[in-house]
């Protein structure tokens, strides 16, 4: 009995220290038919460090992945801050419907994690999960994310290329189910926030009209992604 | 006295189950069937209670099911025919026929929007590991909302538990909203339900609702009053015993 109690106190004396090292095995699953995401960025991080925060404005990173798909720029911040990361666990697009699994071992003090990527064909759009408190007791976590706009580009829904920060328009749709000669949804971005995306609008004309985005493939109602995490 | 006579009946299932596990004889089993009264079977009894929480998307009749192992539809996988023709025609015969069902009921008809029914469920002497539902948005091309085994090993003898559900495509129709594809009352009825060819991506994934053609599909059927967000139903799980 008194063996028991005692073994009994150690186990929660070590659950409590939670800045403890913690390995994780973290599975992403693209819950979209019809929304590719760019390379996905993970990172553990501690609380000094976050990739995005809705309601404020975007970082100069976090827009190079939104519009483009670029995660260097948020991964020299998870390195600046000291985080342990995983870049581009898919090795390339994770398409419609499709899962990717990888493995993050966190140092002491990073007791967050946070994850992004793209969502291809959009002006802006991102997926994305912002310091998720790492559990320290050992088991399986599973949340579904939403779709964010990172309100630094109009949603004109005109894909040309445009994936530079800055530069109007999609960079590509990469199902090749797109159309081309749109006149432009909207040129304005009102809301400069990171702000829940309202969604794509696309059309029924893949000649013209005002989007290239093809109404009955494109869209997406939230949760857009799955997240499972196992805490080791 | 009431002791002793519980020592009886515990001594003697006792010796049943020794002499049932030596392998015996039929002949001796059924004599100790006859000696001993059968074991009071258990039940296990559920009503589920589900809301239609859409605008205008009837139901199709729920199919609910008890299951101990797997699950009925995987994000990223192609549908089993089963989903299949639930999500294309709202028929869930086949659905509730499935091989790892150990017990399976169907609502009376459509649960139409705004309404909610109670479906009762039981399975006898076998405490049921899962519960699915699955249910077509009859006004839709091949979506289905319900519940992919949610656990019922905590759920007690009096206690509920609620949970709303998102809308799925199962992947098996293209979503042209025509109304020659459409089954629901949208169509009036000149829609077709299930067809066995797989025109669309083949692959499990979260709906990403109507258009309809007040929202920029000029040859949809559906109109903005078929538009749905998630979630789309709300459904309480009672074990009654």
């Amino acid at each position: 009995m008194k063996i028991k109690t005692l073994f009994s106190g150690i186990a929660i004396a070590a659950s409590a220290f939670s800045s403890q090292a913690q390995q994780l095995d973290i599975t992403v699953t693209n819950l979209t038919q019809g929304i590719y995401y760019t390379p996905i960025l993970i990172g553990a991080h501690s609380a000094d460090t976050s990739l995005f925060k809705t309601g404020e404005m975007a970082s100069e990173q976090l827009q190079m992945m939104a519009e483009g798909g670029d995660i260097s720029g948020l991964s020299a911040v998870l390195s600046s801050g000291g985080a342990d990361m995983v870049e581009n666990p898919a090795a390339g697009l994770l398409a419609p419907t499709m899962t990717t699994s990888t493995t993050l071992d966190t140092t002491d003090g990073n007791m967050y994690l946070s994850l992004v990527a793209m969502m291809l064909p959009t002006n802006d759009g991102f997926v994305g999960l912002d310091s998720w408190m790492i559990p320290t007791e050992p088991g399986t976590y599973s949340m579904t994310i939403n779709a964010y706009d990172a309100g630094t580009e109009a949603n004109d829904e005109i894909i040309n290329g445009g994936g530079a920060p800055g530069v109007a328009g999609i960079p590509v749709a990469p199902g090749a189910d797109a159309g081309t000669g749109a006149m432009g949804v909207t040129m304005n971005e009102e809301n400069n926030y990171i702000h829940v995306h309202r969604g794509s609008l696309g059309d029924d004309d893949l000649a013209g009209g005002k989007s290239d985005l093809d109404n009955t493939v494109h869209r997406w109602l939230n949760p857009v992604a799955r997240i499972t995490v196992v805490v080791n | 006295m009431k002791l002793s006579i519980n020592n009886v009946y515990v001594a003697s299932i006792f010796s049943f189950v020794l002499l049932s596990g030596c392998n015996d004889s039929d002949s001796k089993n059924t004599d100790m069937d006859m000696m001993e009264p059968a074991p009071e079977p258990v039940i296990y009894n559920y009503e589920i209670t589900v809301s239609n929480l859409t605008y205008a998307q009837p139901m199709s009749p729920i199919a609910v099911i008890l299951h101990d192992e797997g699950n009925f539809w995987t994000i990223g996988e192609p549908s089993s025919l089963a989903l299949e023709t639930l999500a294309e025609s709202g028929d869930n015969a086949s659905f509730i026929a499935e091989s790892i069902v150990l017990s399976g009921e169907s609502g009376t008809g459509m649960l139409l929007p705004g309404m909610s029914e109670t479906i009762e469920i039981s399975i006898t002497d076998n405490q049921p590991g899962y519960l699915s539902l699955a249910t077509m948005l009859v006004n839709t091309n091949d979506a289905f909302t319900g519940i992919n085994a949610i656990e019922l090993n905590n759920l007690l003898a009096g206690e509920s538990i609620s949970v709303t559900t998102r809308s799925y495509d199962a992947g098996t129709e293209k979503n042209s909203e025509l109304m020659s594809t459409i089954p629901g009352p949208a169509s009036n009825g000149a829609g077709e339900g299930f067809n066995e060819m797989r025109d669309d991506l083949d692959k499990v994934g979260m709906h990403a609702g109507v258009v309809s053609v007040d929202d920029g599909l000029s040859s949809s059927v559906l109109t903005q009053a078929h538009k749905f967000d998630n979630p789309t139903l709300r459904i309480t799980i009672n074990r009654l015993n």
